[in-house]
């Protein structure tokens, strides 16, 4: 018991790739994989950075196997797509030093722009895949990718859900293992894939798919649990725990690798038992390939593709039980939203004072499409603000997007944006760029990136300087303004959109949750000058309630003092207070 | 013994995570297996949110579903009545008897229900207490949800010893001894 502790999946992940001997991790921060670095970062046997996008961290943890070391790399589900690139061909040229790449899928969609299954892509990419049930296997699951990778030449996907990586489970503690660096030998033929290589290592990969699948007939983290034999359930991840929910004595086949699949080992376990189930979150990836082998399961007939796993779900499906449930009262949704003192808040009242629309992107201001700002048209996937609305000008010409602006975070900008941002300069596009610039990774919780000037390791760097790179890239128009001063950001915005050149401005404001410190200053309702006019109310701060005779409070507990408030009420009925 | 079902709502922001902390740190002390699940990201960003914890013998799913809480403990009034189908029938809520209303209510689209406590009431063995008020009395309004937790810990089978053990080796360490004083206001009530 000494050696055990409760750990976030993501904490157990962090732990098995210090016991693997890591030396390198790298990633940019997505729920539910962030946790990841935020851990590792704290071995510090281990480099860890965050990197400015998911392909990047990808070819950096390349980087780092090729020279011969292990290698992590973290993100969430459409990360894998932004590392789909060096993904595809570094299934080619394999290892030297392991390479693990975890991908956090997020089935319910707590926290994402899709529900996509990172399996699809992985057997695309003819990459292997393992899927652990809980911390403790997460952690051990993680130390066998990395002999699994450099055994088969290699890199292996560990898929979680949010479901694990957020939850805690008990985990028992190893050593870690002091791996030597493997020697860096020059092999064009394996490490420079152009097509006369590349033919060659395509053979490699379709070799090492059949010889994983023969050995995964023994491999430890598949296990078969032989119970009574009317139920049989093939199944993986998380939902494995709920199958030992519903079914106790039901025979398991569990699935530690679920990419390439031990057929055998299925056949077998199919021809035991009376009734086979397929168990799986989202895709059907598993079921086909059952059913392709003309084995009789029931799978996504009777399973939802959409959203988490459930032991109830299971009890109706599998047993038929009508569990009788109370139904959930009908109340008022609770939906996220901006906090209190969140800057965005402010550049949102003043697009929307504007009349203007917004072309959006990822991060805590996609709450900008909701009530009452309900400012954001458009969001699709990181940097897409900026190439989406450069799009619309290409499509209706100029005067179109007058009435338009992209509104990017700083740590989006930095991700992908600036690409974008090059090809409107590039395309001579005219629209007008809000990077909306909070000094730091808002929606994650807080991660540094190239613009914040510290890094994971908490060294303090050069901050890359927004305005300058902005200017280097030939953008001719570059203002910055401060987000809580309502007029200059009205008017920045009124002339740049007007203009017909291309425009940033820079609306700049620390993220109201950066600030640790006490509260200094407050806002009070004066409720004798108070006009009930509801002005104070149109931007939506959630510390701001009206009172029953039409007068407004503010909540002491939430207000963080931003003045937004303050500025928007014409009869000074909202006054500042020292606390 | 039956594994025990607690859950933890309230509004992203109040804390939640940290008395999940507490509450795995009590159960892992007496020995029992645990699992906690949580929400990070976007719903933190003041929007429902759930925590789960189980304890037992052996915990094998980490969340909590309908019918299945012995423990409800909630930090706002309108999240205790959004999950309290969760409960099972003997089961106990604890509310903070706090009030924050969601954006639709607050931009007109929807009402917050009225008397919910003695809805609730009817149906659950409901205890409920003003911690706002008393964390202020503390000093710190921050520390409320250690009150609470204080009051639903009187439900569950761990010594007093043991949870200000437990609080000591989880929350930041200048703020031990105020969550200590926090969890007894609500263990005493």
């Amino acid at each position: 018991m000494a050696n055990q502790k409760i750990m976030l999946g993501n904490e157990a992940i962090a732990r098995g790739a210090w016991e693997a001997g890591v030396k390198v991790s790298s990633a940019y921060p997505g729920t539910p994989s962030t946790e990841i670095s935020e851990n590792v970062v704290k071995y510090d046997e281990i480099y860890a950075e965050w990197s400015p996008n998911e392909k990047v961290a990808m070819e950096v943890a390349i980087g780092a196997s090729m020279a011969g070391v292990r290698s992590l790399v973290s993100m969430k589900h459409v990360g894998v797509n932004v590392a789909s690139d060096p993904l595809y061909t570094v299934s080619y040229i394999g290892v030297n030093g392991g390479l693990v790449m975890i991908a956090a899928d997020d089935p319910g969609l707590y926290s994402s722009q899709n529900e996509q299954d990172s399996r699809a892509v992985a057997r695309a990419a003819k990459v292997p895949v393992i899927e652990p049930s809980d911390s403790n296997e997460a952690k051990e699951f993680v130390k066998f990718a990395y002999d699994l990778s450099e055994r088969y030449d290699t890199p292996v996907m560990v898929r979680t859900t949010t479901r694990l990586a957020h939850s805690q489970g008990l985990v028992n503690l190893c050593d870690r293992s002091e791996i030597a660096d493997k020697p860096y030998e020059k092999n064009i033929r394996k490490n420079v894939m152009m097509p006369g290589m590349a033919k060659a290592r395509h053979l490699h990969v379709e070799d090492r798919e059949i010889r994983m699948a023969d050995d995964a007939e023994t491999f430890p983290i598949n296990r078969v649990e032989m119970n009574d034999t009317k139920i049989g359930v093939i199944t993986s991840g998380i939902p494995y725990q709920y199958v030992k929910e519903v079914l106790p004595n039901a025979s398991v086949l569990k699935l530690g690798l679920v990419n390439p699949l031990p057929k055998k080992m299925i056949k077998d376990f199919a021809a035991k038992v009376e009734k086979l189930y397929i168990v799986e979150e989202l895709d059907p990836i598993i079921e086909e390939q059952v059913k392709a082998m003309g084995i009789a399961c029931t799978g996504k007939e009777i399973f939802t593709v959409q959203g988490e796993y459930s032991a109830n779900m299971l009890r109706k499906a599998i047993l038929g039980i009508d569990l009788g449930l109370e139904a959930a009262a009908q109340v008022p949704n609770r939906p996220p939203i901006l906090c209190p003192g969140c800057p965005h808040r402010s550049t949102f009242y003043v697009l929307k004072k504007l009349g203007l629309h917004a072309a959006g992107d990822i991060g805590c201001y996609t709450l900008g499409a909701v009530a009452p700002l309900g400012v954001v048209d458009t969001t699709v996937c990181m940097g897409s603000s900026i190439s989406t609305l450069h799009g619309m000008e290409k499509a209706k010409g100029s005067d179109y997007v007058k009435n338009w602006v992209a509104v990017i975070g700083d740590s989006t900008f930095m991700h992908t944006g600036v690409n974008s941002l090059m090809n409107m300069v590039y395309n001579q596009a005219t629209g007008t760029v809000l990077i909306l610039d909070n000094s730091t990774t808002g929606m994650t919780g807080h991660q540094d990136h190239a613009g914040t000037g510290k890094t994971l390791k908490g060294d303090i760097v050069n901050a890359i300087d927004v305005v300058k790179l902005c200017q280097a890239i030939g953008v001719p128009n570059v203002q910055v303004v401060n987000t809580f001063d309502v007029p200059a950001l009205e008017k920045a915005i009124k002339e740049e959109t007007a203009k017909s050149e291309l425009s940033v401005i820079v609306v700049k404001a620390p993220c109201a949750l950066l600030n640790k410190k006490k509260v200094t200053v407050q806002y009070v309702s004066n409720p004798d000058k108070c006009k009930k006019c509801g002005m104070c109310m149109k931007p939506g701060c959630p510390a701001i309630t009206k009172n029953a005779d039409g007068t407004v409070s503010i909540n002491d507990t939430m207000c963080n003092g931003c003045s937004l408030c303050a500025q928007l009420c014409k009869f000074g009925a909202i006054e500042k207070v020292e606390v | 013994m039956e594994t025990k079902n607690i859950m933890i709502v309230g509004v992203g922001g109040q804390g939640t995570l940290l008395t999940s902390r507490i509450l795995g740190g009590i159960t892992r002390a007496a020995g029992y297996d645990v699992k906690l699940s949580e929400v990070h990201g976007m719903a933190q960003r003041g929007g429902s949110v759930v925590t789960f914890v189980r304890y037992g013998e052996k915990v094998f799913e980490p969340i909590v579903e309908e019918g299945q809480a012995d423990v409800l403990i909630a930090f706002e009034r309108l999240e205790a009545l959004r999950y309290a189908h969760f409960m099972k029938k003997d089961g106990v809520i604890i509310v903070n008897d706090q009030r924050i209303d969601p954006m639709p209510v607050v931009i007109g689209d929807a009402e917050y229900p009225e008397g919910i406590l003695e809805n609730l009431s009817k149906k659950y063995k409901v205890l409920k207490i003003d911690a706002l008020s008393e964390a202020r009395k503390l000093g710190n309004t921050k520390a409320f949800n250690t009150i609470v937790l204080g009051l639903a810990a009187k439900h569950m089978d761990f010594s007093k010893e043991d949870w200000l053990n437990v609080i000591e080796n989880t929350v930041p360490p200048k703020t031990v001894e105020l969550n200590k004083q926090a969890f007894l206001v609500g263990y005493n009530m």
